[in-house]
């Protein structure tokens, strides 16, 4: 057991599997001899040198598409996108390229590539940096996406997606870089897309992914002392959704909060709650809820960033109203 | 060096042209469904460029890619397959006319998204660069591609890190149905490729013999270790863009004027007199009363013929045996890579 960053751990995770397979390399912008924006892979240009540690040009789509090109020779390509807004430019690379090669060529090729990228709202970036794109990646079969919230996932889920033979979208967050967590590198991993309960509790339980995941456990401890017991479950993934822990949950508490920083209209809540209705309807005791991002670009100052994606006290309040309405009619 | 076989380029054009006629007649009785690119007029780029492909090199292609398959030593009986949705097909009846793939073969698929060749290429040049292997990648893209950001970005990166990639503009004039004078600022292609310091030429892509002999110079330069080269291989297609276009974008005259010059044609001409006169204008000429008088070897070339057409007809009749692919297979397909459970020897959850 190690404490470290959330960086850090992605950067254990690279070295390591870079050491152990020299079918792994690295490639995006300012990821040599920057050492990445987020220092993700910070010393590994002067370890592993310049064909494995790839500085690339500003040309996302056709450096992803080199990533896909490469992995249909069998290389473990890990492409960093240097944000998620960015991948737009590399839409074609991973939706008409990465996510069809393997099926259209009748299996004949896999697609051994990770793109990594940092994705949410940070802190006053401006509209254009401060997307969450995760509904779009969802909706393409053929992707798969993980979430790590923790230092711990984010080291065993990079991990599991360099080894994977199918295209991996990790989905890292801009606030997390620097958020200390313990690793467990010699511990045995989870699945990499298993959904796990972070904190239990009886009354409701609140979904979330991401840095969300932190904001629903935040709420829990408030709500705890209101007498409120919120679940709290981390979905790792959202391509694909590990639902039985979901409809478990649900199950005994009655009352679902779907907690997600992406934009309410056709973000990646409504899908969740949408399955969740269909597998739970007759457990339900209440409309299951969502506490979403406004639907709106996200704005520059301060005040009005912080109002457009969801906090604890949002979270709180809906819970109590999940929690108070129950048994009173709609 | 390879020896340059005029009789294996001729019967090479030949099987492509038989390819496309088939396949255009399988549309026409509505067999074929879907979009269909077909070839016929720029045969010569193909047979000249593969001609010179080792074994070992890799091929990228676009929409307009039968003939490529073809040529890269697919059999016609697993690319009629895929035209007609079949099991058999060469990409399992999951990719279509488009979309044709054969690992075994290094043919790394066409592409329907123009511009996506270029990438793909400077991946697969990338992972030969970082094994250091003596192979070659040959992409394949038509004028209309290179106003693509992936041509600018790819020629780049390809130069930059001096990746083995032959990049080969068929350049037919037309994008779809805008001629090249409507959609480029630049019309010789080749002159793009200075930009990015890559060694280009333009070359009369209806002679088979001058396309063979700058491909074979241009991958002799790639394997030696000269980084990226480039041609632009002038040609036309005497069809229309797809099946589903009636060509009312250009002039039957001009049409005809490129058919009178089928390279094909040409080759039959120069086959049947380079025996017997000696290089220059005069053979041009002499070929010509050849043809006229009857004396261009027609039997063997009758014999040619008919030993494709018979290729062909049995090829057609194979895949139309073949029966469809099933929703089992698409699933097995997809769920192909889905090993994930077994990283770090445990099982699922």
């Amino acid at each position: 057991m190690t404490e470290m960053l959330y960086w850090q751990a992605l950067n254990r995770a690279l070295d390591e599997e870079m050491a152990q397979d020299e079918k792994v390399f690295l490639l995006g912008e300012d990821v040599g001899l920057y050492g990445g924006t987020y220092r993700v892979s910070e010393g590994l240009l002067a370890k592993y040198g310049e064909w494995r540690v790839r500085d690339t040009p500003i040309s996302e789509n056709s450096f992803t598409g080199l990533g896909v090109g490469a992995a249909m020779l069998g290389l473990r390509p890990v492409v960093e996108i240097m944000t998620i807004n960015f991948a737009l430019l590399a839409l074609d690379a991973l939706i008409n390229m990465a996510a069809k090669i393997p099926f259209m060529s009748g299996g004949q090729f896999s697609m051994g590539l990770t793109v990594r990228m940092p994705s949410g709202v940070a802190k006053q970036l401006g509209a254009q940096h401060s997307q969450r794109l995760e509904h779009t990646l969802m909706n393409v079969p053929g992707l798969r996406i993980l979430v790590p919230a923790t230092p711990q996932d984010a080291y065993w889920q990079l991990r599991q997606a360099i080894r994977s033979d199918d295209p991996i979208i990790v989905l890292e967050h801009e606030l997390l870089y620097f958020h200390k967590g313990e690793v467990a590198t010699n511990a045995t991993p989870l699945p990499i897309h298993a959904a796990v309960v972070r904190r239990p509790g009886r009354d409701l339980t609140c979904i979330a992914y991401s840095r969300m995941v932190e904001v629903a456990l935040a709420a829990a401890e408030e709500l705890a002392r209101e007498g409120i017991e919120m679940e709290v479950i981390d979905l790792r993934s959202l391509s694909p959704i590990d639902w039985e822990p979901c409809i478990q949950s649900v199950g005994r508490t009655h009352r679902a909060l779907v907690l997600e920083e992406d934009c309410r209209f056709a973000g990646a809540g409504a899908e969740i709650v949408a399955t969740l209705q269909e597998r739970c309807f007759y457990f339900l005791d209440r409309p299951i809820q969502r506490t979403a991002g406004l639907d709106l670009p996200t704005p520059f100052a301060a005040e009005l960033e912080a109002a457009t994606i969801p906090n604890v006290e949002r979270t709180c309040r809906s819970a109590r109203d999940l929690v108070k309405m129950s048994g009173a009619p709609l | 060096m390879h020896s340059v076989d005029p009789v294996f380029l001729l019967r090479q054009m030949l099987r492509a042209r038989a390819l496309e006629e088939t396949a255009a007649q399988e549309y026409a009785a509505g067999r074929i469904a879907g979009f269909l690119h077909l070839y016929p007029g720029e045969e010569a780029v193909a047979a000249g460029v593969l001609s010179c492909a080792e074994p070992g090199d890799y091929i990228v292609s676009t929409y307009r890619e039968h003939v490529h398959a073809l040529l890269r030593g697919i059999p016609a009986a697993a690319i009629f397959a895929e035209l007609l949705g079949k099991k058999t097909g060469v990409s399992g009846g999951m990719g279509g006319s488009m979309h044709l793939f054969d690992a075994e073969r290094r043919f790394l698929g066409g592409y329907a998204i123009v511009g996506e060749t270029f990438p793909i290429a400077l991946g697969a040049g990338y992972a030969v660069a970082y094994r250091q292997l003596p192979e070659a990648v040959i992409c394949f893209f038509g004028d209309g591609a290179v106003n693509q950001g992936t041509f600018h970005e790819s020629l780049n990166m390809a130069a930059l890190w001096r990746l083995p990639i032959l990049f080969v503009c068929e350049n037919n004039h037309y994008q779809i149905g805008t001629e090249i004078h409507r959609h480029s600022a630049v019309v010789e292609v080749y002159r793009r490729a200075c930009a990015y310091n890559i060694p280009a030429e333009r070359i009369n892509g209806m002679d088979v013999l001058a396309v063979q002999q700058a491909s074979e110079q241009a991958l002799a330069r790639i394997r030696a270790g000269d980084g990226p080269q480039f041609l632009e291989l002038e040609t036309y297609r005497y069809r229309g863009h797809s099946m589903a276009d009636p060509g009312a974008y250009r002039p039957a005259s001009e049409v005809q004027a490129y058919q009178r010059q089928d390279p094909i044609k040409e080759l039959e001409g120069e086959l049947s007199t380079q025996a017997n006169c000696p290089a220059g204008d005069c053979v041009r000429q002499f070929q010509e009363q050849c043809c006229a008088a009857g004396h261009l070897n027609s039997e063997r070339l009758q014999r040619l013929q008919d030993e494709i057409a018979e290729e062909m007809r049995i090829a057609l009749a194979e895949a139309q045996a073949a029966a469809a692919p099933n929703l089992t297979k698409v699933q097995e397909v997809f769920q192909k890579n889905h090993r994930f459970e077994d990283f770090f020897g445990r099982g699922a959850a």
